[in-house]
């Protein structure tokens, strides 16, 4: 039983590592690298939990990260980053060090939060909320300090991905696969929009005609 | 057997597809009032229905409450935006396949409202209300100006912060929970915890709430979280403003509430009432003050609306059958009033082709009987008497006095302000030489004026039996 927390702890701590390198990427192209690595390493860490906790449901939940998060989305985005020459470049509110050193103070904060309060239950959902949590702020510190829209966009993924990974850590909490799909849906909805938002600040229109020109340009 | 609360669910969300595939913008329109005709109609008989506690939905008192306004004043913007609609068209502003998408998400939108009313499982409830904001995001987007655009992505943005603080909180509320009431469905429904909040560890229930403030805060438009709220309501159609002000933001108030039932179970936790009063008085002031800065009219409503909902969190927070019956009585006056200077300021856009105040002058010379009727509504909301909002505001700030007199004033300098800054623009938009063109407005004022009739009502003689009703919730809230 304890190697199985003990397992799970290890991929989490994966998830937060990835958070703090995706604070410090240069370029659009590894954010999307790096974010692919922590969605996949969620998609282990919730199929870890189905064979464990005995949830075969859980199995969806771990497939859809893996798949659209691991792979189609970020595919997608640098498709899209590609396609229409936007900046290659992360744009940066704050710089490197004073991200990270934020995102230090944040993990610790929740950290504080949670080994004070949830004190006498279950160590072991909470020690994996702690973590699930400073995964959640860090998604919002990367939406608060990128301007791109695409970086918010993995921002807020990023987020999303520490809310699963905290409940799969509630051990048999219901709707949490329904969640996901839900989620899911919602961002590929959100990557659509940012990729119209984009064409319009690009050609200042949304018309198809106006894209067809710039692929005539091309070829 | 079917039941009314499932009416209430299913209908919106079957009209939903139905409108999706119907072609024709007029005819999408009529469906989309028959629709939230019959919405309202299943809300009547819930009203009149038995209470019911199931393992996914509730009924009682408290929710329908929520649940007659919503379907009430979901009816009549429908009304509303089916002869305001049509004249985006005319403008260009909008295309008739986007309209026909328009009406889906309005349905599919009141369908989730009344969806996270309804809900017993905290886990549905936090659904019901996000599948609301998003649609809501998308409809604030809905006429691409780079303005609206830039509007739904600032909203996308502040609500998914409020979308993951509150799924964290709900995660919480399942773990204080989960010892007492076991694994799985029984930890996730509202009666089942309210029942059990005494046994819960209070440090959980501490830090879940606090989450749960912030997340369903930012919804309601609590100041400092309310940046989204006014390029929201600028940005989208005219009847979504209407919606989200009227409806939206109370089903937020109402997630919230439900949970400090919960948290007020248990004696050793944190007490929700001194946080929300701080709050709401902040959200109130600030709003207040902000009234004064505004150069759009849609803006301008949308800080009154921050303001109103600091209000109704200050009186929620204050606590008691007496403060919660006031601040239940303030939602629902505020919900009729300012979907009805919606309605107004959507006649007005249109009379005028703008919603920048600067534009809008004049006013009784143009459109007199239009005038009339803003007039009206803004001295309503304002908290002027005969009308219901008055009654409302007087019995918060009474309750206050009578219980901590000092704490009285700070409500009541920002109501001050706030009239203030109304009265100012109002005395600007209704006089002075007319600029600008003068449109004819085409659009129906039978919804306007009869939030206002019902407003008038309200304020001059509210029945026994509603009374009774609201005494009820009230005592429910604790």
């Amino acid at each position: 039983m304890n190697q199985a927390y003990e397992i799970s702890h290890l991929l989490a701590g994966v998830m937060l590592v990835t958070s703090f390198a995706l604070l410090y990427q240069q370029r659009v192209a590894a954010v999307l690298n790096t974010f692919a690595a922590q969605s996949i390493a969620l998609a282990l860490a919730v199929a870890w939990a189905a064979w464990s906790q005995d949830r075969p449901d859980l199995f969806i939940t771990a497939l859809i990260a893996l798949t659209l998060k691991g792979i189609v989305i970020p595919v997608a985005l640098r498709r899209t980053v590609a396609r229409l020459g936007i900046h290659r470049e992360v744009e940066k509110v704050v710089g490197v060090g004073v991200a990270l050193m934020v995102g230090l103070a944040l993990t610790g904060l929740a950290q504080a939060l949670l080994f004070r309060v949830t004190h006498g239950t279950a160590s072991h959902a909470r020690e994996e909320l702690a973590l699930a949590l400073a995964i959640i702020l860090m998604g919002f510190l990367m939406m608060i300090v990128r301007r791109n829209a695409v970086t918010q966009i993995v921002g807020f993924m990023s987020m999303e991905n520490g809310l699963i990974l905290a409940a799969t850590g509630a051990r048999g909490m219901p709707l949490v696969v329904e969640v996901s799909v839900a989620f899911s849906v919602l961002i590929a909805l959100f990557v659509f929009a940012v990729f119209v938002f984009r064409i319009r600040e690009r050609f200042d229109t949304i018309d198809i005609e106006a894209l067809d020109r710039m692929r005539g340009d091309r070829r | 057997m079917i039941h009314a609360y499932q009416v209430v669910v299913a209908a919106p969300y079957i009209a939903a597809l139905v409108l999706l595939v119907i072609p024709g913008y007029r005819l999408g329109a009529i469906a989309n009032v028959a629709a939230s005709g019959l919405t309202f109609g299943a809300g009547l008989w819930l009203v009149v229905s038995e209470r019911s506690v199931g393992d996914y939905a509730i009924v009682d008192e408290f929710n329908i409450v929520f649940i007659g306004i919503n379907t009430l004043v979901g009816f009549t913007t429908a009304l509303f935006s089916a002869s305001y609609i049509g004249h985006e068209i005319e403008t260009g502003r909008l295309t008739p396949n986007l309209l026909r998408f328009y009406h889906a998400m309005f349905q599919a939108m009141m369908g989730s409202m009344n969806l996270a009313l309804v809900a017993n499982n905290i886990g549905l409830m936090w659904v019901g209300l996000e599948l609301a904001t998003l649609i809501t995001v998308v409809m604030v987007g809905l006429y691409r100006t780079p303005q609206a655009i830039e509007a739904a992505w600032k909203y996308f943005i502040l609500a998914s912060v409020g979308i993951s603080l509150a799924f964290f909180g709900t995660i919480l509320i399942y773990l204080a929970g989960q010892p007492v009431l076991g694994e799985g469905v029984p930890a996730m429904t509202w009666s089942l915890l309210q029942e059990a909040a005494s046994q819960m560890d209070p440090a959980i229930l501490d830090l879940a709430f606090i989450f749960l403030l912030i997340g369903y805060g930012t919804k309601v438009g609590l100041a400092p979280l309310h940046a989204w709220l006014p390029d929201a309501h600028a940005e989208g159609p005219t009847p979504i403003s209407a919606v989200l002000s009227g409806l939206l933001l109370n089903v937020a108030l109402y997630a919230l509430l439900r949970f400090k039932m919960i948290i007020a179970g248990q004696p050793a936790a944190l007490d929700p009432g001194p946080v929300m009063i701080s709050m709401g008085l902040v959200s109130l002031i600030f709003a207040a003050f902000m009234l004064y800065q505004r150069r759009d009219i849609k803006r301008l409503f949308a800080y009154s609306s921050i303001e109103h909902m600091g209000l109704m969190v200050f009186a929620f927070g204050m606590g008691g059958p007496l403060a919660n019956f006031a601040g239940l009585l303030h939602m629902a006056m505020h919900s009729l009033t300012k979907s009805g200077i919606f309605f107004a300021v959507g006649h007005i856009a249109q009379a005028k082709g703008s919603q920048r105040i600067a534009d809008i002058k004049g006013l009784s010379v143009t459109h007199p009987r239009l005038a009339v009727a803003f007039a009206l509504a803004v001295l309503a909301i304002s908290g002027l008497p005969p009308f219901g909002v008055f009654t409302s505001e007087f019995l918060i700030l009474t309750t206050t006095f009578a219980r901590d007199p000092w704490l009285a004033l700070l409500p009541a300098f920002g109501l001050l302000i706030g009239f203030g800054a109304l009265l100012m623009r109002l005395q600007d938009t209704i006089f002075g030489e007319p600029v600008g063109p003068a449109h004819r407005v085409d659009a129906s004022s039978v919804p306007m004026v009869l939030h206002l009739l019902l407003v008038l009502i309200a304020g001059l003689y509210l029945p026994p039996a509603l009374i009774g009703w609201f005494q009820r919730a009230a005592e429910l809230l604790g």
